[in-house]
Order: C-alpha cells, then structure tokens, then sequence
C-alpha cells in the first residue's frame, strides 16, 4: 500500500523542488487505497480495491501556470515532470487572478488516521457484506448496500517554503433494505473514520425496521407539516446552503447572501437564533485535514481553481446565534476586498442540543418522521428553494408516538426558511462527512405525493 | 451525481468547483499530445490475445478486453478571462473474465506490455474465483457473434483537437463580450471536448477499434436588477453532442427559428448568448406564472431531460431488477407490467425507441463495451410498453436470446456494466407544426431550455424547470412567465401527450455526465423529439421570500 511517512514524502518533495526552474513551484504528493463492495439481490456484485500513488507539480511564470503529474518516483521522472509542467506553464494564458503562492504555514495537528480502518482487507470487506446480508435473508428482505474504505495520505510543499502532510482513513457504508413484495424500504448510512465505529450488522438492522414499518403506508394530503429531520435528510440541504456562502458571488449580486442594493447579508440574522454553524478541524468526532491539498498557484483557489491552495484549516464560524458571521473568500477575492481569505467549509457542525430523536418524537403532537431526502436540486439559487422527495422511511407521528407510515412526499423548501422555522433540535451525529443534529421544523412545504417506494 | 456537479460549473457558488468529472487516472498533457496516436491496431490485438490467452490458462471461460485511451479538454471562462485550461490523457486496460461462473475484473494503468496484460488477467480471474464462492446463480451470457477485425469511427467533419486553443479561447471570449454588451452583468462560458479511443477484444472473435468524439458548448448569463437585488440567469440553448467542432460552425439550415432561436446540428453560440442576455434581463419583468393546470408545449432543448428521467432510467433493466437499490433506485415500470403486454405507458401518441447508432448522438458506437453490435429497438410502441434496455446477462430475463447492446464503462479501470441508450421520441406521423400546435392551445406554457429536474427512485413523481417559459393564451403566445415548474407522474404525464410535432421539428438534446453505480460512473447520452403537448399538466410557482 503506498502510504509514504512525512520524512519520505518531504524528501521526495524536496527532490522535485530542487530541480524547479520556475518563478514559483509547488509539488503535491498524494497516494492511497481504495477498496469496496457492493452488493444487491443479497448477493454480491462487485468488489475492488485499487491502490495510487501520483505526484503533481505545477510550475508559475508571472501570471500563467502548469500542472504535470506523474506516477514514477524516480529522481529522472520527477526532474521530466517538473520540465514538463515548466513547459506547459510557459505555453499558457495569463491568469489576471493570480495569486503568489503562500509561504511555510503553522497547520494543526488533526486525527484523522485510523489504524483499524488501513487494516481493512477483502476478506474484511466480505465479512462486512456479509454481516448485512445475512439477517436480511433469515427475515425475507432484501439487501443491497455498498461500502467503500480509503486510506491515504496528502502532503504538499512549494519552493516557498510551505509543507504540509497528513494522513487520514474513511469509511463510508450504506444500506438499503426492501420488502420481498417491494411495499417497504428502510435505509442506513453511518459515517465515520475508524472502522471499529462501524457495525454494518446494527446499521443493516435500522434499516431492515425502517422497511418493515413502512409497509402500506397511507396518503396524507400535500401541504405543510412539522416534520423531524434525521441528520441523513437534513445533511443535504445544509451542505448545500454552506456550499453556496461564496463572498464573491455575494458582492456580485448573485447568491442568496446578496443585499437588495448592494453589499452582502454578513452580520444579518437569517435564522432563529438557536442555529449555530460551525467547522473545527480539530473536533474529536469529526476530524478533518488540516489543509487543502494542492500546495498553492492558481488563481488564488489552487491548482484547478478549487480551495485548496495550502491555506490552513481553522476553526470557524459561520452562523452564530442565527447571525452570518464569516464568509469563505478566494485569495484573490479577499485581498481586493480586504477581508480575510476564509477557505470553503469542509465538515460543517451544526450545534444542537442533547436530546435523541426519541425524545424529539416524544415531543411531538402531529408531525412526520423522515428519515432521508433524495434527489434534491436547486429550483431558484436566490431563494436557496430546493425541490426533492422523501425516501426509505417516512412516518405518521402523532402524541409522540410513530402512529403508521405515510407515502412520500416531494418538497419545495429552502433550508434558510426550514431554519427559520425551528422548533426543536437534538444531538448532533454524523452524516455525510458532517456533524447534523436531528431537527424538528414548522411548516415544512411538501408539494405533492409519490408512490414510490 | 456527475451531471449535477457539473452543471454547478455554470450555475451559482461556482467559486470552489471547477474541474468536472474526468476519466480515472486522468492525467494533464499538452494539448499536442491530444493528437499523437494511441497504439498501433496490430499492437493492441497483441496485448489483447496476451490477456485473453493467460485468462483461459487460468480457467476462464470467457474474456473481454478493453483498451483505452481517454483524451479530454476543456476551456473555461468568465466575462474576460480564462480561468482555466485542461488537456488530459488515460491510457490503460480493463480485463473482464467469467470463471466458475462468476465475474471477476481487473485493470492497470500505463500497461504496455504483454506481461502487464497476462497478469491483470489471471488477477481478475483469482477475483472472479473467489467471488463465485458468495455467488447466487451463474452468468448466464446470451450468445454472440465475432464480427473478427472491425473499426467504427464517428462521422466527425473536424477534429476538435485540431482546432488551436486560441481560437476556442477567443470565441469564448467574443460569446462572452457579446453577452455582456447586451445586458449581462456575468457570463461563464466553456467548452468541453472528448476523444474516447477505445479498442475491444472479446473471446467471442470480435477485434473492433473505435473513435468516439464529443463536444459541449455551455454558457450562462445573469442579469442583476440592483433595485430589488434579485437576479436571474439563462443558459445557453445548445446540446452536447457526438460530433466533432463543426457543431460550432453556425448553418441556417440548422437554425430553428420562433420566440427565440433554437438549433439542430450546427450551433450558433454568439447568436445564442446574445438572446441569453436579452431574455436574462427580460425576465425580470416576466409575469409570475399563477400556479394550476396547464397544457404544456414542450420543445425538444427541453422535453429531453424530461425523456431522460421519465423513460430512460425506469426502463433500464438493472434498475427493475434492484440491482441500483441502494442508489439510483429501482422503477416503477415492473416485469409483470411488461407482461401483460397492455400497460399504458403513454397515450396512443407515444412512440419511445432506443437508438446507439443515431448520427451525431452522444451515445451512438459500432459496438458496445462487450462486443455486441448497437441497433434500435422500440421501448414503447403506440403508448404501449414493450420492452426494456439489457445487456448480455440479462437479455434472458426479458425473453431476448442476443443483448441489445447497452453495455458501457466509462474508463478503462471501471467495470462495464447497462447503461442508458439513446431514447427518444418518435416525431408525429402526420405534418405538425409548432405554430400550429400552440394555435390550438387555450391556457397553456410553451417551455424551452431544461432547468432544474427532480424525480423519485421509482420515477413516478417528478418535476421540472426550464430555461424559458411563455404563457399561451387562446392559440397566441401572450409574453413571459417566470417562477415555472411543473410536477407529474410519468404515466399520467406520458398519458396526457395529446400531440407530437412531425419530423421536421426533430432535434436532439442530451447529458454528457449521466451517473449511476457504486462506485458511480457517468455516461453521455441523447434524446431526441420534435415539440410535444401534454394536456393538464399541474404547475406551481416557485417564487418565495427568504
């Protein structure tokens, strides 16, 4: 497996630079394991693991940049492959946006490496599957469920000074459940770094309840409901109005941050107050990278115009007490408009309180449970509406209790007025590569009803 | 999923993303490199019986080869810079085998020689031995032919590649000048070109070199009204396509003309862009649509995305039986649907076909990725449903003794599997025009452009936006709505399709980045139609107020 240590990736790093030509250099060094399973019909369908190890060099002259890359690591391919993207560099077209590259960085120390998870093997993976499948065919359901392990290892240098490494492992498992007569369907996907965190057995069960309660479920009439959002519904909306807080498109008008006038919403309250935003690469249940990847260059946004360009991750807030407080910025974009230049969130925590969705449920005289939302697409980037459907488990609660499963709704909702809205939130877990409390929301607009299953 | 990802390219929060999905082990090149050959047709038929034959040593019973090499660029822009420039190349082999009745499959990068290819065989044979142990039932492959030692190239007029970055740059630009100067306040532009140099050798006897070229020319505009600070968009009304640059070279043959300009094979970005920001800033003055029920006149830049999800993906066998489950979903449209030989899919209007071998598609090839030569077949006929999209271990569970041809990977290193062929809609059988179906229309919404698209993991419930939308009133197109989209089921939908213009009015619209599987692959793929109505169809506004 090609997970280098910090000292062989800085030497070869080093040995790349030292051939460097350019204005500016800077090298990323990158390599992993990938494995996976996927299985449906309760049997398996396919499974693999494939193993990378790539270097990238991207050359700066003046304004115009290149990228090469290579597989070899061999003093004579990293000198052809740092000629090769001083080349490329030369035959391209200015970039007006530019930014120098930055130089050495203090980067946190994160946990993201899991020993037990770098472990995993076919074998493993089997098992695994395995583990899933076989209660579902001793309760005549039907599985299909995919996991995928990576284990790998970033480090990035640049000839000014700056040097990053960091090894992280992920797993990302999930499950599907069905009825033998396709009337119910139940889902689960944990998410977690360390494999011993992971019991595809426990999540397989959630599932298998959530298809069998969801067997004949009836029509509700369209409209608007208190509903309890599982974290796995929620994560998707929420990712993706941070995903849309850009400074930039803010001040060119064009975001649903941007002011009637001019100027953007930062400093506005946009949310009840209990809504609370942040990302903190040094949380314990969702450690992140330290750094985006990349090494600097680019347009101020990194070798292909991404986020990472070396900047380091830090804790941040992005909405307190429902008040936008920070935006993240290019480069580029922050030095013309003299604010700090905050890189893109990765691992949003939404704070939350400390009851369970149980106690959410509890609490609840009428409202629906839904446990995922799919297909979600943006239907006016102004309004941050979404449209999207219920799936794999929506159900009827009434005097705090689960009274029977309902069809699935599809909803026209925009996360900032589902915010509003807030009633109640819970214990935040894991979901998507974020930390997502439970959360029970007013009138949410669902639109009309689906027969699928 | 790949496609959405990528339209973010063009749409808001462009400011983290900007490189869309590449074939695996994608690599930067010079863009000369784009035009160097690939191997030698002798050459790869070497490596290719090298795999095969040390696959058979080790106890296959069949193999297929895949030799690739993926080219790829793209230019992308914004008012008057370019932001960026990538030129790549993937090279490598995928080796898929059946052994004790399983699959098994493995790939490597850079292979060059005979030895490479003799060891990622026995190691996909090792895989599909110690598959076969948790294996159900096995591979039941349906027959086929050798076709020996076959090429198919696409009917290209020109190279992509052979046209300098320069000039690509400077149409951008110039396409972004122009919007700019006629109401824009921003403009993205980029155009994206790919060359599949695929060869494939199967131990059926079949040797079939292929050369694949597609193209995409994409833009948005957006107009800021700074007075109520809300801003609208529109995207350009092109498709992408399985044709080389002339698509760029503008023909009015190929020009639709009407409320706004619509193209067939040749497209017109300055002409394009130009009415982009027009209608962009004319939107901020459309009425806003009063939701209910209307009948919808859909044009062909639109109604494809609609055919794409409503028809496409639920008749893909691999979903009906649950092998997409845990992802994509499943489908409504069941196996005893399909055999009742009576399940109204769409009214009498509806003719739906599936097509790989459609001139200047995006899904159009001689062969598919396990040697079975494409063909069209009918999926609905005369509203009725009659068949589904299969490949070679499913064709006997529809009744079929040969695959139709669907089978596709979208790298080298990925496993082929079914993917989605080109499904269309048939043109009307008798002359219709578009003026004349909207004459007869009393309150209705002519809708072009597709805009954003949702549906369900059974494809029941869906719905859709567009690009632009004009209310009709009595037979006369009435001026502009905005706040459009409108929601269905599918068989109701396809049940209220009262009108399919004729041939004429035919064009193709498409997805260059379809995405399905775990771990997912993207696919391109066309759909054609003339302009359709559908009676009834439920409309909501989307306006709100954050």
């Amino acid at each position: 497996m090609a997970i280098l240590t910090q000292a062989e990736a800085k030497r070869i790093i080093d040995k790349a630079l030292s051939y460097a030509k350019a204005d500016e250099t800077s090298v990323s060094l990158t390599g992993g394991r990938t494995g996976n399973i996927r299985y449906a019909r309760n049997s398996v369908s396919t499974s693999g693991e494939a193993d990378n190890l790539a270097l990238a060099v991207t050359a700066v002259f003046g304004k115009r940049s290149g990228t090469a890359t290579i597989n070899e690591l061999d003093d004579a391919s990293l000198e052809k492959t740092v000629r090769r993207a001083e080349e490329i560099a030369k035959l391209a077209p200015e970039n007006p946006e530019y930014m120098p590259m930055l130089g050495p960085q203090t980067y946190l120390q994160t946990n993201t490496y899991a020993e037990s998870t770098a472990k995993i093997d076919p074998e493993f993976r089997a098992k695994a599957a395995f583990d899933s499948i076989g209660p579902c065919k001793t309760k005549n359901l039907t599985a299909a469920g995919y996991m995928e392990d990576t284990t790998g290892f970033t480090s990035i240098g640049n000839s000014k000074g700056l040097f990053g490494y960091n090894r992280s492992t992920g797993v990302d498992f999930s499950i599907t459940v069905r009825t033998a007569d396709g009337l119910g369907s139940g889902y689960a996907n944990p998410d977690v770094n360390d494999v011993t965190k992971l019991s595809t057995k426990a999540a397989t069960e959630v599932a298998m309840s959530k298809a069998v309660a969801s067997v004949n479920a009836r029509a509700l009439e369209p409209g608007k409901y208190t509903v309890i959002l599982e974290p796995t519904a929620s994560v998707e909306l929420l990712q993706n109005m941070m995903f849309s807080m850009d400074a930039r498109n803010a001040d060119e008008g064009r975001s649903f941050l941007s002011k009637k006038g001019g100027g953007t919403r930062l400093g506005e309250k946009l949310f009840d107050e209990r809504v609370n935003i942040i990302t903190d690469p040094m949380n314990a249940e969702l450690p992140l990278s330290p750094f985006g990847g990349g090494g600097g260059g680019g347009g101020g946004a990194g070798r292909f115009g991404g986020g990472s360009d070396g900047r380091p991750q830090e804790k941040v807030t992005w909405v307190e007490k429902g008040v936008v407080k920070n935006m993240p910025a290019t480069r580029f974009w922050a030095e013309k408009k003299g604010i700090k230049a905050i890189p893109p969130p990765t691992g949003i925590i939404m704070m939350g309180g400390t009851e369970s969705l149980a106690d959410l449920i509890k609490s609840t005289t009428k409202g629906i449970l839904v446990t995922r939302l799919w297909y979600i697409r943006a239907v006016d980037p102004q309004t941050l509406l979404y449209t999207g459907l219920t799936r794999d488990g929506t159900f009827y609660i009434e005097n705090g209790q689960i009274k029977y499963p309902v069809k699935n709704f599809r909803f026209n909702e925009s996360p900032v007025i589902m915010l509003n809205n807030l009633e109640a939130l819970g214990k935040p877990v894991r979901a998507g590569g974020h930390l997502i409390p439970p959360m029970k929301i007013r009138d949410f607009t669902f639109t009309s009803l689906s027969d699928a299953v | 999923m790949n496609r959405r990802h990528f339209n973010q390219l063009l749409g808001m929060g462009t400011a983290g993303i900007l490189m869309p999905p590449l074939p695996a082990f994608s690599r930067p090149v010079s863009p000369e490199m784009l035009l160097e050959p690939g191997l030698d047709v002798a050459v790869k038929k070497r490596l290719a019986d090298a795999a095969m034959n040390a696959a058979k040593s080790k106890g296959a019973t069949y193999t297929d080869v895949r030799i690739g090499r993926y080219l790829n660029q793209f230019v992308v822009t914004r008012e008057d810079k370019v932001q960026n420039i990538v030129n790549t190349e993937s090279y490598g082999v995928g080796v898929r085998v059946i052994a004790d009745g399983c699959w098994g499959f493995a790939a490597v990068v850079d292979a060059k020689s005979e030895a490479d290819l003799a060891k990622a065989a026995e190691k996909a044979v090792a895989i599909a031995k110690a598959n076969a142990k948790l294996m159900k039932q096995p591979v039941q492959l349906a027959p086929q032919k050798g076709y020996g030692e076959v090429s198919w190239k696409a009917p290209i007029q020109k190279n992509a590649f052979e046209v300098p970055i320069k000039e690509k740059v400077d149409l951008l630009l110039s396409v972004n000048n122009a919007a700019l100067k006629n109401g824009a306040n921003y403009v993205n532009s980029i155009l994206f070109m790919v060359n599949e140099q695929k060869y494939l050798a199967t131990t059926d006897g079949t040797y079939a070199d292929q050369d694949i070229h597609r193209i995409w020319p994409l833009s948005t505009v957006t107009a800021i009204d700074a007075k109520t600070g809300k801003f609208e968009t529109r995207q350009g009304l092109s498709a992408p396509v399985g044709m080389g640059y002339e698509y760029l070279q503008s023909n009015p043959a190929d020009k639709i003309t009407g409320i706004t300009t619509r193209y067939n094979k040749g497209y017109d970005m300055l002409e394009d862009i130009t009415a982009a920001a027009k209608q962009a800033r004319a939107k901020h003055a459309a009425k806003s649509v009063e939701a209910g029920k209307y009948d919808l006149v859909l044009d062909p830049s639109h109604l494809w995305l609609t055919i794409h999800e409503s028809v496409g993906h639920p008749l893909e066998l691999d979903r009906v039986l649950g092998y997409e489950a845990n992802f994509a979903g499943t489908s409504f449209a069941t196996l005893d649907k399909w055999q009742s030989k009576s399940f109204n899919y769409g009214s009498k209007q509806v003719n739906l076909f599936a097509d790989k071998t459609q001139v200047g598609s995006l899904g159009a090839v001689g062969y598919d990725d396990e040697g079975v030569q494409t063909k069209r077949w009918d999926l609905v006929k005369d509203g009725t449903l009659v068949n589904y999209q299969a490949i070679r271990d499913q064709a006997h569970i529809i009744g079929e003794n040969e695959s139709q041809g669907c089978c596709y990977a979208d790298s080298w290193s990925s496993v082929q599997f079914q993917r989605m062929a080109n499904v269309s809609l048939a043109p009307g059988k008798t002359p219709l025009s578009v003026q004349d179906m909207i004459k007869d229309v009393k309150k209705g919404i002519y809708i072009i452009g597709d805009g954003s698209f949702s549906i369900d993991q059974q494809r029941y419930n869906f719905q859709f936006g567009g690009q632009l939308y004009y209310e009709i009133k009595d037979g006369q197109i009435a001026g502009m709505l905005k706040d459009v989209a409108y929601q269905s089921n599918t068989q109701e939908f396809w049940n209220s399709c009262v009108a399919v213009c004729d041939e004429k009015d035919y064009r193709l619209g498409g997805s260059f980045f379809d995405g399905k599987g775990q771990p997912p692959q993207s696919s391109a793929v066309s759909h054609g139609s003339s302009t359709a109505r559908f009676n009834g169809v439920n409309v909501i506004n989307t306006a709100r107020k954050i």
